[in-house]
């Protein structure tokens, strides 16, 4: 085996791989009871895409990927903060912390 | 929210995002970026800070009212398109101006299609972030 044959293979088996995690955090985002589940299902699906485009950087060459990746990244945090910021306001209005 | 963490975590990625944005804007004639995104990234920076840090206290960082931001990258992208009639162009051509050109090298190049570009960054800085701190102060 290639280094060339290897890195092909390394990257088919990363992409199933990280579309395995997108899919098992996709199942906790739709069942998830409460609300923190989905919020974290939510980040985790961001991480993984962000993975993602890592992979498709190092597949196709198109280094424009990983900016996307690095943006994502940055973006990510804020929503997950909103998202928290949102639980927290609904909780303080005696909404109730579920559902 | 009252969270030091949050307070000391927003502050470097305020800073992370505003000179990303920077390179964004600089970079986008030849590679993906440009003012639109650029903006957009710089008033994300802005957002982040005003959740964590409340947006009194992001509108003092900003230093500007955003709807003057706005206003005068509308001011400065006309001037970019007008700067075109010096040269005896049609309206919003490029002019472009290399430094210390030489045979194989084109030195420094500097053109009012980048001063176009930072009227749009500031532009969609300003249109955003007056929509995004509304929104804040509403809630």
């Amino acid at each position: 085996m290639t280094s060339a044959e290897f890195l092909d293979w390394s990257i088919y088996v990363t992409f199933v791989m990280v579309m395995l995690s997108l899919a098992v955090a996709f199942v906790r985002l739709a069942k998830g009871p409460t609300l923190a589940d989905r919020v974290v299902a939510l980040d985790m699906m961001t991480i993984s895409i962000i993975a993602v485009c890592g992979v498709a950087a190092v597949a196709t060459g198109v280094y424009a990927l990983l900016d996307v990746a690095l943006v994502l990244a940055l973006v990510g945090f804020l929503a997950t903060v909103a998202l928290a910021r949102f639980a927290e306001r609904r909780e303080a209005r005696g909404g109730g912390p579920e559902e | 929210m009252n969270s030091i963490i949050l307070i000391a975590g927003a502050r470097l990625q305020a800073v992370l995002l505003l000179v990303f944005s920077a390179y964004m804007l600089l970079r986008g004639h030849n590679a993906p970026g440009g003012g639109f995104i650029g903006g957009l990234i710089a008033a994300t920076g802005f957002v982040v800070y005003a959740i964590a840090c409340g947006t009194a206290d992001a509108r003092k960082a900003l230093r500007f009212d955003p709807g003057s931001i706005a206003g005068a990258g509308l001011g400065i992208a006309l001037l970019a398109g007008v700067m075109a009639a010096f040269w005896g162009d049609a309206l919003f051509t490029g002019q472009w101006l290399f430094i210390g050109e030489t045979e194989d090298s084109k030195g420094i190049p500097l053109s009012t299609v980048l001063v176009f570009d930072i009227g749009v960054y500031l532009v969609v800085l300003g249109a955003i972030l007056s929509i995004a701190f509304s929104l804040e102060e509403a809630v």
